[in-house]
């Protein structure tokens, strides 16, 4: 086991090298604009721009400048500087990650209690009106993309432009130190949007998952045993949970990219905004210090759903 | 035959599934009796309602939307018109079942120790840790070695005929007065079939409770059973003491049945034979006497006529549903018993000709 968790994390390091290379030829390769050129300011001279390549290091063959990039990243944990606003990029995605990590982690909360809720009330019930209301909602969530969903919610909900001025709208985001509660108010509608379309997923799968399972033998014997059917139940639900689980670790990557969608939307300061808006500006240091943060925590959550999954699952042994 | 009232009188249940292409008629009024401390054997080819009707007894296919009429009467108490509550209380606690597939019997994400503990805290109030030692006690009297270090298992690292001994040790938790094991031995190997019957024959004769054995091989019931009650598509074709069923079989169906078991010591001519045909479809069934189509001997107005379980004549306790006379089924027996196929034994003649040479 041990062994397995050693082998996992040095692929995982291995791959995030692949990514750090891949991202930086993609970035550059594409024509996006120079970075030079775009802090040159208006109608620069050619030696200007020349000179600003030269301290930029852009001037070197891609070559050398990956192999600077990488060392400072893998020895230094040192993205680089933003081309834009000459700030370092690990200041600036630190001090954002605050409000990126309470959108993820309270839509990943919802998301997993929402979806698994409705799936397993949806199973038991299975076509009951309130199934097919469920499930049909559920059909409407997954088709809808955050962008759209986040207008619609800004729309009708929020206290400036809303049909109903209930929830504080875009930009009303504070840091939970500040004052929580107005943090937990500016937080529910982009929570519930970016939850949305996974918690619709993850109902239909617990609900098939779900039905599958209770009508297995084992449940069958649990009730030739005389157990209470709460006591039924929750053996199923325990069953039918593991093939879910699995699917966390996929889902991490829909989380963020949702984030960058739901934080633009919301105007919400945090690493997704940040990505976005650095990718308008061809920022290329900081989009690459996000894109390798993202990469970061969907390897690490993979490595750690499939370590928990052995304890989830007595069957599955690691060698 | 004990002329007490009997631990379990089923009386002409029927069990019918509505489903998309018709009903299915799983079970059609079938009459039994199980009395304390017996064996009674079920037998029939799969998809001939043995099962059903057990899963019913326990209340098992209410939550399938089956139609359910008749009386199944456990101790005096009716349990088809007993609230879910208290059939769920006698569930497990003085009726228990154990299944063909041991391993998927089994929920797999828990210790083997703690799903008996749970079958003993489902009925008993006793605290977690005397249910524990329960479970490994029991682990025991169903002869699994060092029961204490087996019970901290899962399933999964159980062999087969282990499996089916935990499920009978589950069985056994809160000392049943009836045990009804479906097709107990099918998943599992030959020596092992022997070893977990010759288990459920101890403890019955140790615990003294009654037992239905559902099984397709009469071989399994010819060890075990005190009464055998033959299936057929839904109906009870016959039903005797073990010892009748085997020495004087009066259906034909019967006849396939023990034709088709190999024998050491029987005459090397007769040769095993299987019965033509398959079982029929639960939604459509053969008019008449269902059997008529793979029936060697039926003749056109079988097809017609629904026969009925009747005694069979100076054969007390024998019941059989054949539209044939009893003199014919008499002839037909003695001759295929001696070695004769189907058609031979058809052929006219007196009773007994080249039989017994």
């Amino acid at each position: 086991m041990t062994g397995y968790i050693i082998r996992r994390i040095l692929w995982g390091v291995a791959l995030l090298v692949i990514i750090c290379a891949a991202t930086f030829v993609l970035f550059r390769i594409f024509p996006t604009g120079n970075p030079a050129v775009l802090r040159a300011g208006r109608d620069p001279q050619p030696k200007e721009i020349a000179e600003i390549e030269r301290v930029l290091g852009l001037n070197k063959p891609l070559i050398v400048q990956f192999w600077d990039y990488l060392k400072s990243v893998l020895l230094h944990f040192d993205f680089g500087y933003s081309y834009y606003s000459d700030e370092s990029v690990r200041g600036l995605i630190g001090e954002r990650l605050e409000a990126t990590a309470s959108l993820t982690i309270g839509a990943a909360v919802l998301w997993f209690i929402g979806g698994l809720g409705v799936g397993i009330v949806s199973a038991l019930r299975r076509h009951s009106l309130l199934d097919r209301a469920a499930m049909g909602t559920a059909l409407v969530l997954i088709s809808a993309p955050e962008f759209w969903l986040g207008l619609i919610a800004l729309f009708l909900f929020s206290s400036d432009i809303g049909r109903w001025k209930v929830f504080p709208g875009a930009g009303s985001y504070v840091p939970i130190t500040s004052d929580p509660w107005k943090w937990f108010t500016s937080l529910i509608m982009p929570w519930f949007v970016l939850a949305a379309g996974g918690a619709a997923v993850y109902a239909r799968l617990m609900r098939g998952s779900l039905i599958e399972v209770m009508g297995e033998d084992y449940i069958r014997t649990a009730r030739a045993k005389g157990l209470e059917e709460r006591r039924v139940t929750r053996q199923g639900v325990r069953a039918s949970i593991n093939p879910i689980v699995t699917l966390l670790a996929l889902e991490t990557g829909a989380l963020l990219g949702g984030a960058v969608v739901v934080e633009t939307v919301f105007n919400i300061p945090g690493v997704g905004l940040l990505a976005y808006q650095s990718i308008t500006h061809s920022d290329f240091a900081v989009v690459q210090g996000t894109v390798l943060l993202a990469a970061m925590f969907i390897i690490v959550a993979n490595i750690v759903v499939d370590i928990a999954y052995a304890y989830l699952d007595p069957r599955v042994r690691y060698s | 035959m004990s002329a007490a009232e009997p631990l379990l009188r089923v009386e002409e249940l029927r069990v019918e599934f509505p489903g998309e292409d018709g009903v299915v008629h799983a079970v059609d009024g079938i009459t039994y009796q199980v009395h304390a401390g017996r064996t009674l054997g079920i037998v029939g080819e799969s998809g001939s309602g043995k099962t059903v009707a057990s899963l019913t007894t326990l209340g098992l296919t209410r939550r399938q939307g089956a139609n359910i009429s008749g009386r199944i009467s456990f101790e005096g108490q009716d349990l088809l018109a007993l609230p879910e509550e208290q059939l769920r209380a006698i569930r497990g606690n003085e009726i228990a079942m154990i299944f063909q597939d041991p391993l998927s019997s089994l929920h797999p994400l828990y210790r083997v120790g703690a799903q008996l503990a749970e079958a003993v805290r489902a009925h008993r109030d006793t605290s977690r840790a005397q249910a524990r030692s329960r479970a490994v006690e029991l682990l025991g009297l169903v002869g699994i070695p060092d029961p204490a270090r087996r019970a901290q298992e899962y399933p999964h690292e159980f062999s087969g005929g282990m499996r089916q001994r935990a499920m009978i040790a589950m069985a056994l938790a809160n000392d049943p007065k009836l045990l009804i094991a479906d097709e107990p031995t099918t998943a599992l190997d030959v020596t092992v079939q022997a070893q977990i019957l010759a288990l459920m024959e101890r403890l019955q004769s140790e615990l003294g409770m009654a037992i239905v054995i559902i099984t397709h091989d009469l071989g399994v019931v010819a060890e075990m059973a005190d009464e055998i009650a033959v299936m057929y598509a839904g109906r009870i074709v016959e039903m005797a003491s073990a010892e009748a069923i085997f020495a004087r079989p009066q259906h034909p169906y019967t006849w396939g049945l023990l034709r088709s078991i190999p024998t050491l010591t029987g005459p090397r001519a007769a040769e095993l034979e299987a019965i033509p045909g398959s079982p029929p479809s639960l939604i459509r069934r053969p008019s008449g006497c269902h059997f008529h189509p793979r029936c060697a001997y039926a003749q056109p107005e079988h097809a017609v006529i629904t026969p009925v379980l009747e005694p069979v004549p100076q054969e007390p306790g024998h019941q059989v549903a054949c539209l044939l006379a009893a003199e014919e089924r008499a002839r037909l027996w003695s001759r295929l018993r001696a070695g004769n196929s189907a058609a031979q034994a058809q052929q006219a003649g007196p009773a007994g000709t080249g039989a017994r040479g």
